[in-house]
């Protein structure tokens, strides 16, 4: 495994960027980026595999089995290596799953922008558009809402996306590694506006987080 | 021994004679040919194009006009990836830039692949099941016009900036009024729903062909598997389209008359519309693979001088993706916000469905193994289809893990793997399979030379395209936009994705020259080119209008193609010629095929065209929202119907027909059970799923929901319960009535529907006003379902009282009676059951 890490590092310096879901900086996009990558290597695997036999095939006729075909690799070959797949989708699926303690924002959308609420302290919510300030470190959970159409919440380097659905509220839980500035934007299709519609996620040192809120203007336009 | 299905009963010992159906004797191939072209030939002319209601006729129209309109699809993608191929891309505004993506997808889906498989199964089935047309001829034609006038009216909104602009899958509330204003999103509603008609008209015909006129001896176990292959289809597209029509005209009635199925603040819910959107969509993919499927199936074999291997598997595996794959269309909705349990399980059921796809794929390459497979023009894009689709198989097995789905959703990787399944599992069999049939097609050799290279080129333009895309949308670039200032990174991935874009689109063009020049300047071409054993290649080149001089039967079958031509050209098959001057073929039975009875085929009509129009003129009315007007539209709509069917009256030439020496069968007017009445049972399949729909709408709204309290019913009491007494009497005297087939009780069947009728609509003031609450306006709905069904009955009862007073009715000939007792029977219950549904809503809230 060790040995692999420099290779696993020329390539990943091609994966950067500010929306990229393979340079992770949370828990949450990173185990997903290592189902991607496992999935991408059992993948060409397979797809060597079919080549290779339909390559092999030309040629003269060969006598062969028909069951070995449609039952040993159509059947149970398939059968196994998707168990595998759907059984590791399912193990990171649940390792993600919201549970525990978390720091509840919450990201309003609409046609087309973002406002985010942050609680205070003091029982108040201090409201910003197109940033979300969190401490890094920490679970976070994401209630996502919308005024109008269908849009969806997503953070790509920290955690996968969830819609934000008009008449819904919508939970997504994401945590930031390290302090820094994480681009999101929205991935749902929402009319012309749509290409524009993004934000960003600044997680704070945890100990200056509250100062950062505190920061934030109090008299934030109500829903 | 042999396996009889209950509905040959009658004919059980005459399965013995199925095989031994004697030869007719020898005739001279000219003549009979000669009779034939006279009898099936299109009118001349222009106006025998309008008139054509032959298979081959509009088969090769269906294939060349979804041609057409993949040709502007193209285009269409060439201008988005234009836009591009900068991060700024100053080419088009926005708001054009989304109609091209939307109307893009919509024409690929809708206008091309759709109409191109009901293409190829039209123009290719009666061929290879051994007969002579597909079993409705009129409804191929009034399937064309519904396409293309469907179709005109998109490409003009294009051409007007009036197109849809929302996504091809139209999510709402975009698509509302509020947020859509103008006549864009409906364009896409009206014209989509309109193209449907020739959906459903397919899959009905598909349906029954199969079913019933396969040639006598062909069980159902032995038939080429294409057919299994279409009959699969045509049963998702039974089930799969009407979710998406209910869904299509609940969101028209939004968008007209303000009733708020899909409004959250009003009860309804946005996510509606998604769940019918996807119960057809998910299924629309497999819709598409499964006949592309098909002719690599037939292909195949051919091409490697062999016999398919694991026929039975590959049938167990159709039959496993048409049922998987209604269960899987929530992974189109993982980001929705849906309990984690019920992810696992769609996230389950979209893995399995991988493994009948991974049967049929082994199967074809063990096939590939035991044959020896020869590099013709259609192995090369064979194998174009197994390098690309199982890519695209494989990243649609990532896209179904939730947690990778969640971050993948919407962006260019998705873009990427459905180019992968579509490009891969269906251009480049359709490819194949045009270069396989184009000499039955034309009677031409193709030029050497220019569709290998053709094929290189399209080979190397798309996997430049789409390959490189997988990683655009890992790198976060979600579809749909059309300018990104600020993610350099993603620039010299675009502009690639462009550049092969157009490597690409010269590529289709070279394949269009090829086929083009093939038609035009080809040499002639022998019969049988590929030493194939079915049927479809046992007949003339080009395939004539009537296909087979006499008709195959079990001795023809199995056999090669070119040992039976000259026998089937010389009359020696069953029902030789045409000796009566109509157009005539064979019904069978549905398992083992067993010779039933000889259906009489209309000729050429304008009728369909004129019908076509009507429906063109209730839609284009509706897009004018002149809605009173549209009501009146359907008047000349009721009237071509009524015509339409009494163009189906017997009128001549009753006797039995002697098919064979000493073999002689009754004519479809005196038969038990009527190609049109399969028609009609396959037609009330598809409305059921409809209105199944209405009523997964409704539990949907009253379980899932979040929403504001649904207000009180402000009435319920004594006039309404009194009505629907009426209504509910009524249609059982009117049931009873259609029991035994005479003029009086015809009379009485229309007046209880009448009655019905109209005790329904002494109901419509006390319902709640539809457009307060989602409840109200679905039920006002399912309220209108009724009548419609209602007033239908009462058509068909007023239609055999007709028939009666003709005197068409007699002992041995049921008229429409049949037809009218199925309609009633289904009228009957589902106005019972939207009445205990109702009820059973009113007592649980």
């Amino acid at each position: 495994m060790r040995c692999a890490l420099p290779f696993f590092a020329i390539v990943l310096t091609g994966c950067t960027g500010p929306l990229s879901t393979l340079a992770p900086a949370g828990p949450v996009a990173e185990k997903i980026a290592w189902l991607w990558w496992g999935m991408l290597a059992g993948s060409v695997l397979l797809t060597v595999l079919v080549l290779v036999l339909v390559v092999m095939a030309f040629g003269p006729p060969r006598v062969v089995n028909p069951r070995v075909w449609t039952h040993r690799l159509g059947l149970w070959f398939s059968l196994m290596v998707l168990s595998v797949t759907l059984g590791a989708g399912l193990w990171v699926g649940e390792r993600i799953l919201p549970r525990g303690d978390a720091v509840e924002v919450t990201a309003h959308s609409w046609q087309w922008g973002w406002r985010f609420g942050h609680p205070d302290g003091e029982g108040g919510w201090r409201q910003v558009e197109g940033e979300l300030h969190i401490p890094a470190g920490q679970t976070i959970e994401v209630r996502v809402t919308s005024a109008d159409v269908i849009h969806a919440f997503w953070v790509p380097r920290l955690a996968g996306k969830i819609d934000a659905i008009p008449g819904r509220e919508n939970r997504l839980r994401l945590r930031a590694d390290a302090p820094g500035i994480y681009a999101g934007r929205s991935a749902e299709f929402s009319g012309t506006g749509y290409a524009g519609m993004t934000f960003t996620v600044i997680a704070h040192d945890p100990a200056d987080w509250p100062a950062a809120i505190a920061a934030l203007s109090k008299d934030a336009p109500d829903d | 021994m042999t396996d009889v299905s209950p509905a040959a009963g009658p004919q059980a010992d005459t399965a013995a004679t199925t095989i031994t159906l004697a030869a007719n004797p020898r005739q001279r191939a000219l003549r009979l040919h000669r009779e034939l072209s006279q009898v099936w030939a299109n009118d001349r002319g222009l106006w025998g194009q309008v008139t054509a209601v032959s298979h081959t006729t509009l088969g090769l129209r269906f294939m060349a006009t979804a041609f057409v309109f993949f040709a502007i699809g193209g285009i269409l993608s060439m201008l988005i990836r234009a836009q591009l191929a900068t991060p700024d891309g100053a080419f088009l505004d926005t708001e054009l830039y989304n109609q091209i993506f939307t109307m893009h997808g919509t024409i690929m889906m809708f206008l091309f692949a759709i109409p191109m498989l009901e293409g190829i199964a039209i123009w290719l089935l009666p061929k290879m099941l051994g007969t002579r047309d597909m079993a409705f001829p009129r409804l191929t034609a009034l399937g064309y016009w519904c396409y293309l006038f469907g179709g005109l009216i998109m490409l003009t909104a294009l051409l007007f900036g009036v197109a849809p602009r929302d996504g091809w899958f139209m999510y709402t509330p975009l698509s509302n009024a509020v947020f859509s204003p103008g006549i864009n999103a409906d364009v896409w509603l009206l014209g989509v729903t309109f193209v449907e008609i020739s959906a459903i008209a397919a899959a009905i015909e598909i349906t029954v062909t199969i079913l019933r006129q396969r040639a006598p001896g062909m069980r159902l176990m032995e038939m080429p598997l294409f057919a299994w292959y279409m009959l699969g289809t045509s049963a998702m597209m039974l089930v799969g389209f009407p979710p998406l029509i209910a869904g299509s005209v609940l969101l028209e009635m939004e968008r007209a008359f303000d009733w708020p199925f899909f409004d959250p603040t009003r009860g309804g819910d946005p996510l509606l519309w998604q769940h019918l959107f996807w119960l057809f969509g998910h299924p629309e993919v497999y819709i598409i693979f499964l006949p592309a499927a098909g002719v690599m199936s037939m292909m195949i074999p051919v091409l490697c001088r062999t016999t398919i291997l694991g026929y039975g598997a590959i049938v167990a595996a159709i039959l496993a993706l048409v049922f998987l794959s209604f269960g899987l269309w929530v992974h189109h909705m993982f980001t929705v916000g849906i309990p984690h349990m019920a992810l696992a399980f769609f996230s389950a059921a979209s893995v399995l469905v991988a493994v009948p796809t991974a049967v049929q794929i082994f199967a074809w390459i063990g096939t590939m193994w035991k044959g020896n497979p020869q590099l013709h023009l259609p192995m090369y894009h064979i194998l174009g289809f197994f390098l690309t689709f199982v890519m695209g198989g494989l990243t649609g097995v990532m896209l179904a893990i939730v947690p990778f789905n969640w971050q993948a959703h919407d962006t260019a990787f998705v873009t990427a793997h459905l180019h992968y399944v579509l490009i891969g599992g269906f251009v480049f069999p359709m490819m194949a399979a045009a270069t396989y049939w184009m000499p039955l097609m034309t009677g031409k050799r193709r030029i050497k030379g220019l569709g290998e290279a053709a094929f290189w080129v399209i080979l190397i333009g798309f996997h430049g395209t789409f390959f490189i895309m997988h990683l655009t949308g890992l790198l976060g670039m979600p579809r749909r936009i059309d300018v990104y200032p600020d993610n350099p990174e993603w620039i010299w991935l675009n502009l690639t994705s462009s550049i092969f874009g157009f490597v690409l689109t010269i590529g289709f063009a070279m394949y269009a020259m090829d086929l083009i020049l093939q038609a035009t300047l080809g040499k002639r071409q022998s019969r049988d080119p590929w030493q194939a054993p079915t049927l479809d290649w046992a007949m003339p080149l080009p395939a004539p209008n009537y296909n087979f001089a006499s008709l195959p039967t079990a001795r023809h079958l199995r056999r090669d193609a070119r040992e039976v031509i000259l026998p089937l050209a010389r009359g020696e098959g069953v029902l030789a010629g045409a000796p009566r001057g109509q157009r005539e073929f064979l019904v069978t039975s549905v398992g083992d095929a067993t010779p039933d009875h000889v259906a009489i085929l209309p000729g050429n009509t304008a009728l369909p065209l004129a019908l076509s129009s009507a429906i063109g003129a209730f839609v284009l009315l509706m897009l004018a929202s002149l809605y009173a007007l549209a009501g009146l539209a359907l008047l000349p709509v009721a009237a071509l119907i009524w015509v339409w069917a009494r163009g189906m009256a017997p009128q001549d030439s009753l006797h039995p027909v002697e098919v064979a020496p000493n073999f002689r069968l009754p004519v479809h007017h005196h038969a038990m059970t009527s190609l049109g009445q399969s028609g009609l049972f396959a037609l009330l399949i598809a409305n059921g799923t409809l209105y199944a729909s209405l009523l997964f709408g409704l539990a949907f709204l009253s379980v899932v929901t979040p929403g504001p309290e649904v207000p009180a019913a402000t009435v319920g009491g004594v006039p309404v319960v009194s009505a629907l007494g009426v209504l509910a009497a009524s249609l059982v005297a009117a049931q009873f009535a259609t029991a035994d087939q005479s003029a009086t009780n015809a009379l009485v069947a229309l007046v209880g529907n009448l009655v019905a009728l109209a005790a329904l609509l002494s109901v419509l003031p006390f319902l709640d006003d539809p457009t307060a609450h989602a409840r109200d306006a679905l039920r006002a709905a399912l309220a209108g379902y009724v009548g419609l069904h209602v007033l239908v009955a009462a058509g068909m009862a007023a239609f055999v009282f007709d028939q009666h007073r003709r005197s068409e009715v007699t002992a041995t000939q049921q008229g429409a009676w049949p037809a009218c007792r199925l309609w009633q029977r289904y009228t009957g219950a589902v106005t019972l059951i939207t009445l205990v549904v109702a009820i059973a809503q009113e007592v649980l809230t």
